[in-house]
């Protein structure tokens, strides 16, 4: 079994998936959204729920969550820590040909994957793009002095639409978790199998420096 | 353990291209976008989808009901009462019935919260402020009124001018229906030119005082004069706050 320290990379049959630095990320990540996300049912369906809490109070809660949603994942792509998960953004930014296409026809094409599929890229890709517009949207509501009615207005409507998108993908993110348990597993522990990089992703696992044949 | 971690991964399939960062950054400027042209998009999509759905899903011109103390007060319309006090000649206390009794004013306007969501064409019934003003008898050295809420934590202000406006009154009925418990019935104020926080709900006091008391939106930061924009209430100088 493969030490947990993100230094050390693995043992010869286990690959490190995520390191320690992107596995914290992640789950102050999903902390933060898990928080959002219950703030916001009451202060949207407030017609239909009574409040555990003051309205006030669940206003604060949803605020100072958003406005320390992104620091986990800045956090993560800083200084030396961060090399592992600034590669991975790399390869969730690069993108050949068979990739477009494999997610152009929903999977059902042939693709070498590379450590994370196309799906994955996406939903990383979708999920990061989501922060910087709830942030901002979320930003207009708070201090909407300075903005036009007709920009907070359209500020509402992205934040509300993309919040229902949003949670429709999350959803699903937790869905594809909970039916793949070794994914879920290297986001726990860190590691995958060699065998699961060599079927899985064997793009990344063909570059291994101790790569033993499967 | 990536050993090239500068260059892009290579495959047989091509060059690689920067597809990612190209949809991170296409998606958000659709969001840029949609605060755009998002306001005009909305009122396409609701009236596209009529009244079911918009009460709930984010396109729709929906209500989002908001209370302070995270219940709605239950009062019922037989032991409603209205408290009119401070600086009056004769204070007074109004029963719905009396309410009702007195002369009615209809204003049907587009209900606008600061924060950006509307819901237009609502039709509100009540009395003026400004005929209870003048019924009770405002004393010389009124300079706000001041209001109080059934929830026990709500309060509003508006300047003694802005209160004799005809467009500001005591509602009793909205869309030729009574208040609902969670639009603030039996009865609640109604400001039409300002802002929704302004139309405090569950309205249980009206007090004439000798300054300008923030109400609990203001004192969590809103404007203390919530006029809607485009509305010049502040061309006339009495209206504004100095």
């Amino acid at each position: 079994m493969a030490t947990l320290d993100r230094t050390s990379s693995a043992t010869a049959d286990h690959l490190l998936r995520f390191d320690r630095v992107q596995r914290t990320a992640h789950w102050l990540n999903a902390l933060l959204f898990g928080a959002l996300i219950v703030t916001a049912i009451p202060l949207y369906f407030g017609s239909l729920f009574g409040l555990v809490l003051p309205r006030h109070t669940v206003e604060q809660i949803h605020l100072y969550c958003g406005l320390v949603l992104p620091i986990p994942v800045v956090v993560s792509l800083l200084g030396q820590w961060g090399a592992q998960m600034r590669r991975d953004i790399r390869r969730v930014s690069f993108w050949t040909r068979d990739e477009v296409h494999w997610l152009r026809r929903l999977g059902r094409s042939p693709l070498r994957a590379d450590k994370f599929n196309p799906g994955q890229k996406m939903n990383t890709i979708f999920v990061g793009a989501s922060i910087v517009v709830m942030l901002g949207t979320g930003a207009i509501l708070k201090w909407f002095q300075p903005f036009s009615i007709s920009i907070r207005e359209g500020a509402t409507f992205v934040h509300d639409s993309l919040s229902f998108l949003l949670a429709l993908v999350i959803v699903g993110h937790i869905i594809m978790a909970l039916t793949h348990r070794d994914e879920l597993r290297s986001m726990f522990l860190g590691t995958v199998s060699a065998q699961w990089a060599a079927r899985v992703a064997p793009r990344w696992f063909a570059e291994q420096p101790h790569d033993p044949a499967p | 353990m990536n050993p090239t971690p500068d260059t892009p991964p290579e495959d047989t399939a091509g060059p690689v291209r920067r597809v990612g960062r190209r949809a991170f950054l296409g998606l958000v400027g659709l969001g840029v976008l949609g605060v755009a042209v998002g306001g005009r998009v909305q009122s396409v999509l609701s009236n596209a989808a009529g009244s079911g759905l918009g009460g709930v899903l984010p396109f729709g011109n929906n209500w989002r009901i908001y209370t302070i103390t995270g219940n709605y007060p239950l009062i019922s319309r037989d032991s409603y009462r209205l408290q009119v006090s401070g600086l009056v000649d004769h204070p007074t206390t109004y029963s719905l019935s009396d309410l009702e009794a007195l002369p009615a004013t209809t204003l049907v306007k587009t209900f606008q919260c600061v924060t950006g969501w509307q819901v237009p064409d609502v039709e509100w019934k009540g009395v003026r402020l400004a005929d209870l003003l003048t019924a009770a008898g405002v004393q010389p050295g009124a300079v706000g009124v001041s209001f109080d809420s059934y929830d026990g934590a709500d309060t509003e202000s508006l300047t003694i001018d802005q209160a004799h406006l005809s467009d500001v009154i005591v509602a009793y009925e909205m869309l030729g229906k009574p208040i609902t418990r969670e639009h603030g019935g039996p009865v609640r104020l109604y400001v039409a030119p300002m802002y929704g926080y302004k139309s405090l709900k569950w309205l249980s006091a009206i007090r004439v005082v000798d300054r300008i008391e923030p109400g609990y939106w203001e004192q969590n930061g809103y404007p203390t004069n919530g006029w809607l924009d485009g509305t010049t209430g502040n061309t006339n100088p009495r209206l504004g706050l100095a």
